[in-house]
C-alpha cells in the first residue's frame, strides 16, 4: 500500500488477543493519533456522480 | 533463434505420429506483423504452420489451465516458469504434459518498434541479431537488442527451467543484470509523488482486461472484478475503481509472477503493467529468496509458514 502512495502510518497491523484489552486500547489511541496527524485522507475518493 | 523452427516441427511431428500428445500448442504466423498467435496442432500434417522467432512473447502456460488431454508445450524460461507454477497449483497434470524447452533470447517489443515509424509497419523480418523492418516508403535495420520487450531485457531465466525435449541448445544467461531500477526509483519517491506515479501510469487505462485475460496466473472461474454479488470493486472507469483492479490483480499474482510480460505485451494502450508486479516480485525475493516457478518441488512462499518470516510490520 505504501507502495502505491498511501502515507506510511495511514494502515496498520497488530497482533492483539482477546485478553489484551490494554494493549487494544493502547494500540487504538496510538493509531488514532497517527492518523490523526497525517491528516484527512484525501486519496481513494470517488467524485459523487462517479459513484456506480 | 530462427533455425529453431525445424526441430521444434520435427520434435512435435514426431510427438503426434507417436501418439505421445493428442495436440501439441505452439505459435503460428499472425495476420499482422510482429503479431504471432497460439496454434493448436492436433495432426502430424499442421506441423508446417508452427513458426519460431522473436515474435512469440504470448505465454503459452495460459492455454494449459486444467486441460485434461495430453499435450506437448512450446516452452521459453518464461513459459516454463509458469508451468510450474501450474503444477504447484494443480492446475494441469505433470503427466499429461510433454515441454518442448526453447531457450530464448528475448522478443521484441512490437509497441517501441511502432512508434518509431510515422507509416504502418508492414513487415518484419530477422536474421540473426539483426530485425529488419519494412513500410510505406521506409526500410530500417534494427539490432535486436535495442528493441527488446523490457522484461526480456532483464531477464535471468531465458533458459526452460522444466523440459522433456530441447528445440535446442542452452543459452548462456544474462548476468548481473539491476532487475528493480524501476521499483527503486519509486521506492525513492514521497507518497504523495508515488501516488500520482500511479495515477498517471493508470490514467489511459480502459479496463478492458486484457492484461488480466494473457495472464496465465489469472485464471480463477469468476474474477473479482465480474462479481456483482458481493461486488468487490466498482465498474466505473474512476481512478480509484482502475488502480483497485490493477492493484488487487497484482496482489492474486504476488509469488506466483514470472514477469513473463504478457500483460504488458497486451495491453492495447501502453500501460506499464508489470510496473505493479515488479514491486512484489522484488519483495518476494528480498523477504523469501523466491523467484517464482523456478523449483518445482518447493512451495511458495505465500502457502507456507515459516517462523523466521518477516513481521516487522505487524506492531
Amino acid at each position: 500500500m505504501e507502495h502505491m502512495g498511501v502515507e506510511p502510518g495511514r494502515l496498520s497491523f497488530s497482533w492483539i488477543s482477546s485478553a489484551e484489552s490494554t494493549k487494544f486500547v493502547d494500540v487504538v489511541k496510538d493509531v488514532t493519533a497517527t492518523v490523526k496527524a497525517l491528516g484527512p485522507n484525501n486519496n481513494f475518493k470517488k467524485a459523487a456522480d462517479k459513484v456506480a | 533463434m530462427l533455425g529453431y523452427i525445424d526441430k521444434i516441427r520435427e520434435i512435435s511431428k514426431r510427438l503426434l505420429d507417436e501418439g505421445r500428445v493428442d495436440m501439441v500448442i505452439g505459435f503460428r504466423k499472425g495476420t499482422m506483423p510482429m503479431m504471432n498467435e497460439p496454434a493448436f496442432v492436433k495432426t502430424p500434417g499442421e506441423v508446417s504452420k508452427l513458426v519460431w522467432d522473436s515474435n512469440c512473447g504470448i505465454n503459452l502456460a495460459n492455454y494449459l489451465t486444467d486441460r485434461k488431454e495430453k499435450i506437448g508445450v512450446i516452452a521459453k524460461g518464461c513459459d516454463s516458469r509458469n508451468i510450474v507454477t501450474h503444477l504447484l497449483e494443480n492446475k494441469i497434470k505433470r503427466e499429461n504434459l510433454v515441454i518442448i524447452g526453447v531457450p530464448c533470447k528475448g522478443m521484441i517489443d512490437r509497441r517501441r518498434i511502432t512508434e518509431m515509424f510515422d507509416a504502418e509497419v508492414r513487415e518484419v523480418n530477422e536474421e540473426g541479431d539483426t530485425v529488419t523492418v519494412k513500410g510505406a516508403g521506409f526500410e530500417k535495420k534494427l539490432k535486436k537488442s535495442d528493441i527488446l520487450q523490457e522484461n526480456c531485457s532483464i531477464c535471468i531465466h531465458r533458459n526452460p527451467v522444466l523440459y522433456d525435449e530441447l528445440a535446442a541448445p542452452l543459452v548462456e544467461e544474462q548476468k548481473d543484470i539491476e532487475r528493480y531500477a524501476e521499483v527503486r526509483r519509486i521506492e525513492a519517491m514521497a507518497p504523495q509523488e508515488k501516488w500520482q506515479y500511479f495515477n498517471d501510469l493508470i490514467a489511459p487505462c480502459i479496463r478492458c482486461y486484457a492484461c488480466r485475460n494473457a495472464c496465465p496466473l489469472c485464471y480463477c472461474p469468476t474474477c473479482f472484478v465480474d462479481e456483482s454479488r458481493p461486488q468487490w470493486v466498482g465498474k466505473s472507469q474512476d481512478e480509484t475503481d482502475i488502480r483497485t483492479f490493477h492493484f488487487l490483480r497484482a496482489y492474486h499474482c504476488a509469488g506466483r509472477c514470472t514477469d513473463c510480460g504478457a500483460c504488458e505485451r497486451a495491453c492495447p494502450v501502453g500501460i506499464k503493467v508489470r510496473q505493479f508486479t515488479s514491486k512484489l516480485n522484488k519483495d518476494c525475493l528480498d523477504m523469501f529468496g523466491w523467484e517464482a516457478g523456478v523449483l518445482p518441488d518447493k512451495r511458495p512462499p505465500l502457502d507456507t509458514f515459516k517462523p523466521g518470516d518477516p513481521g516487522d510490520f505487524i506492531k
